[in-house]
């Protein structure tokens, strides 16, 4: 019964994961803010729903699934990467950022070759 | 370091002979009792404790695991305002890191916490250009990612 409720839990909180990840995809106005939204609240949604499964194979019908395990860190190797190299491309290629975008240290540094110096030392 | 879990796997494997006992349970407190030995050992022999790593990565992976739903929190929040009230931007944050596999682990870090995403490596690897969703205060998200990821990597590498 606390099992289920656990489990239950879970898929809740991964599946609601998911539904934010994808109004925030509608939302943002740049691609930058919208890989924010697309990479990172759908990985936890998608570890949280993994995880649920994970429990109710391994404690209800007591099966030691390690596929799913492996999901989960494939997921997190391959999310980052992902959104960096889908970052980098399109600022590269000049896609404009929102309007009220307020820093921006890597036009300076593309255009001048100059990295801001370490404060600590 | 390798050697250090050599002797460590020897010992275990000595103790489940000397138990007679050939079980993964065995083994596992084989191992523990290596470790201890090596921990009582190691101002004699004038090595590095192995284990202190294994520790600081432990560690490592808490802290992420921390910030990983604190970090989301905020993004839901932004998320579900009716009103888009934040400010992105790029940031340099400059890095102490001397591999190459630490950067990458930093940067990857970095990207999988909600509200900042690597964006490019200056060229020889010492900055690092994040995006971020929402930074009022340049410095403070700078100074926060040189106390908590970078420190943590620091503990587990040095």
């Amino acid at each position: 019964m606390v099992i289920e409720i656990l489990i239950s839990i879970f898929l809740l909180i991964g599946g609601l994961l998911s539904l934010v990840g994808g109004v925030g995809i509608l939302r943002f106005p740049d691609v930058y803010g919208r890989l924010h939204a697309a990479t990172k609240s759908a990985t936890l949604g998608v570890i949280g729903i993994l995880t649920g499964v994970f429990l109710f194979f391994l404690i209800l019908e007591h099966i030691f699934i390690g596929k799913i395990l492996l999901g989960i860190i494939f997921v997190f190797l391959t999310a980052p990467v992902g959104a960096f190299m889908i970052s980098r491309t399109a600022y590269i290629q000049g896609t404009k950022m929102w309007e009220r975008t307020k820093q921006d240290d890597l036009k300076k540094y593309i255009e001048t070759g100059e990295t801001p110096k370490d404060k600590r030392s | 370091m390798q050697f250090q879990i050599l002797i460590n796997i020897v010992i275990a494997f000595i103790w489940m002979f000397l138990q007679n006992d050939f079980s993964g349970v065995t083994f596992i407190i084989g191992y523990i009792v290596g470790l201890l030995m090596l921990f009582f050992l190691r101002r004699f022999l004038r090595f590095d404790f192995y284990f202190r790593r294994v520790w600081a990565f432990i560690k490592l992976m808490a802290l992420f695991a921390y910030k990983l739903v604190e970090a989301n929190w905020d993004v839901i929040k932004i998320i579900l305002r009716p009103k888009l009230d934040i400010e992105p931007g790029i940031i340099a944050v400059p890095t102490k890191l001397k591999s190459d596999w630490e950067r990458t682990l930093l940067a990857n870090l970095i990207s999988l916490t909600p509200g900042t995403l690597t964006m490019n490596f200056s060229e020889d690897g010492s900055t690092l250009f994040i995006h971020a969703i929402h930074v009022p205060d340049k410095e403070k998200a700078i100074k926060e990612i040189h106390d908590t990821f970078e420190k943590a990597i620091r503990e587990v590498t040095e």
